[in-house]
């Protein structure tokens, strides 16, 4: 599958915060249609590098495509709604989750005859139980609201899934369950998923193509199967550091 | 000086006088809080005595210049006053900002204009329909509670936009990752702004009267005016100051959002810290 046409390709891309170089000349290409897995130890720039693939932040240097299309020719809230982004802290809208998820729809202009719909669908993929849709978003347990911003970033009927340690904040079964869904939404949907991670079990598990950053450099890139046996040094010292 | 004691003012006539014995007796009361704030080592007995001293210069001053417009009776120099006043309104409101920038002056500055010009110019020629419009012995004072009242509302409106973006950075972001404009991202931080630099005038409308005579009514009754009819000008004050802070506290959220957002609809890092 790795020779998929790419869903990103960055080329050179350099990116500088208040004067730290949090991505240092990174060129990678994110293949499309499965779970890319961004690993690295902490300040290693995963989350910098995902800011910019929906343009939450630009590069201060280097191109990003998206879809083989230059991202910045892609009007913003377009990019935004077909490349969804979850965050790892998930903040909860005023509302149920009802509420919250009818809230994106109408963000992303869906008919209105068609938002009851994709409320259902969102909240079945994300693994919503029903009697949660009609609960104030802001009292949920951790896992649930995760649940709820990952069905509500699928309400804008996204291609592609940004996920930035989705599970960090969670206990390891409730990971586990969600990494279960993670895993179901790229295939059974086909959605494109680019997930930074701490927990390299998760990693192993998901990961079709996995990309190590350190300092802001990739260390390594390729199919998840290569890469966690890559005899890379600064890749083993990692792994067995944190594996 | 000559209108201003000539125009036949029917009010002036029972007004008693004060003359220069009766400020130097009136001195002996900021001399009580000077000497009452010096033995309980407060430590405002230098700033009460410059306080007092800016008082009596600043409002001598500011007599003095009202009777030169009064006396040249010139519509470009009322305009020119009122101009200088909000001028001087926007440069404290931005001052008590936190990061202050020229463009942010600038928003308080025409959020003021609009919502305080508005309202002057609605009160002039509507409700008191002064004669000449320009007639300063109007549009000065009317547009001092006016222009006070606006530059509270604009620098409450700023510093709680200020604050509600600092605090919900997360969930702006949260909205923007779904497509959403950076407008509909902060409605909710709009809205609280706006709530915020209300709530003051809001409360004077509910406790007017009650709690405080207002300043100007008391002016007139003491002036001579009967009460009802003091009454009548302190409810068109009391509306017309109430149009001004909803006005200025609507705009200075809806164009300050704005710079906090880059074209490409990203949240700004904060300038400093
Ligand atoms: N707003 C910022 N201002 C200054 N430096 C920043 C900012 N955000 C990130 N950085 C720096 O950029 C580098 C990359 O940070 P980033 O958050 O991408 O790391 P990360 O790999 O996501 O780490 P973690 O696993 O801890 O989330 C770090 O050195 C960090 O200190
Ligand atoms: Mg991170």
């Amino acid at each position: 599958m790795d020779n998929a046409s790419p869903a990103f390709t960055l080329q050179q891309v350099e990116q500088v915060k208040a004067g730290t170089r949090a991505l240092d000349g990174i060129s990678l290409s994110v293949p499309q249609g499965q779970i890319t897995v961004l690993i690295g130890p902490s300040g290693a720039g995963k989350s910098a590098l995902l800011r910019l693939l929906n343009r939450l932040d630009d590069p201060t240097a280097g191109k990003i495509r998206y879809r083989g299309q230059r991202i910045n020719d892609i009007p913003v809230r377009t990019l935004r709604r077909r490349v969804g982004f979850v965050f790892q802290t998930p903040v909860a809208f005023p509302g149920t989750v009802r509420d919250n998820l009818a809230l994106a729809a109408s963000i992303a202009e869906v008919p209105a005859d068609k938002i009851d719909d994709r409320i259902g669908s969102s909240a079945r993929l994300a693994d919503i139980d029903d009697e949660l849709l009609d609960r104030p978003a802001d009292r949920l347990s951790g896992g649930q609201l995760q649940r709820v911003t990952i069905a509500r970033a699928l309400m804008t009927g996204p291609e592609t899934l940004l996920m930035d340690e989705p599970t960090a904040s969670l206990d390891p079964e409730t990971a586990a369950t969600i990494g279960q869904t993670i895993a179901c939404l790229s295939s059974q949907r086909g959605l494109t998923v680019v997930m930074a991670s701490h927990r390299i079990a998760e990693a192993k598990e998901l990961a079709g193509h996995a990309v190590m950053l350190d300092k802001g450099k990739v260390v390594e890139a390729g199919p998840a199967t290569q890469l966690f046996e890559s005899s890379h040094p600064r890749l083993r010292a990692f792994l067995s550091r944190v594996g | 000086m000559y209108r201003l004691w000539q125009s036949g003012n029917p009010l002036q006539s029972s007004m008693i006088d004060l003359s220069l014995l009766d400020l130097t007796l009136a001195a002996g009361l900021i001399l009580i809080a000077i000497g009452l704030s010096y033995r309980q080592r407060i430590g405002l007995t230098r700033d009460l005595a410059i306080g007092a001293v800016r008082t009596v210069v600043q409002l001598v001053l500011v007599g003095y210049v009202l009777v030169y417009i009064f006396a040249l009776d010139r519509w470009y120099l009322v305009v020119a006053a009122l101009l200088i006043m909000l001028a001087v309104a926007a440069w404290t409101a931005g001052g008590r900002q936190d990061r202050p920038t020229r463009q942010l002056y600038g928003i308080l500055g025409l959020a003021m204009l609009l919502g305080s010009g508005l309202t002057l110019v609605y009160v002039g020629s509507l409700v008191v329909r002064a004669d000449p419009w320009y007639d300063p012995r109007y549009l000065i004072p009317l547009f001092g509670m006016i222009i006070g009242n606006a530059m509270n509302s604009a620098s409450l409106a700023a510093e709680r936009l200020a604050g509600e973006m600092d605090a919900r950075r997360a969930e702006v972001e949260a909205y923007l990752a779904l497509g959403a404009s950076p407008a509909r991202a902060t409605e909710d931080a709009v809205r609280r702004a706006t709530r915020a630099s209300m709530i003051p005038m809001v409360n004077s409308l509910m406790v007017v009267g009650i709690v405080a005579l207002p300043g100007m009514m008391t002016g007139q009754i003491i002036a001579g005016a009967s009460p009802l009819s003091a009454v009548r000008y302190q409810i068109v004050v009391m509306f017309m100051l109430m149009a001004a802070v909803t006005v200025t506290g609507t705009l200075v959220p809806l164009w300050y959002r704005n710079t906090f957002f880059t074209p490409a609809e990203q949240l700004k890092v904060p300038e400093t810290g």
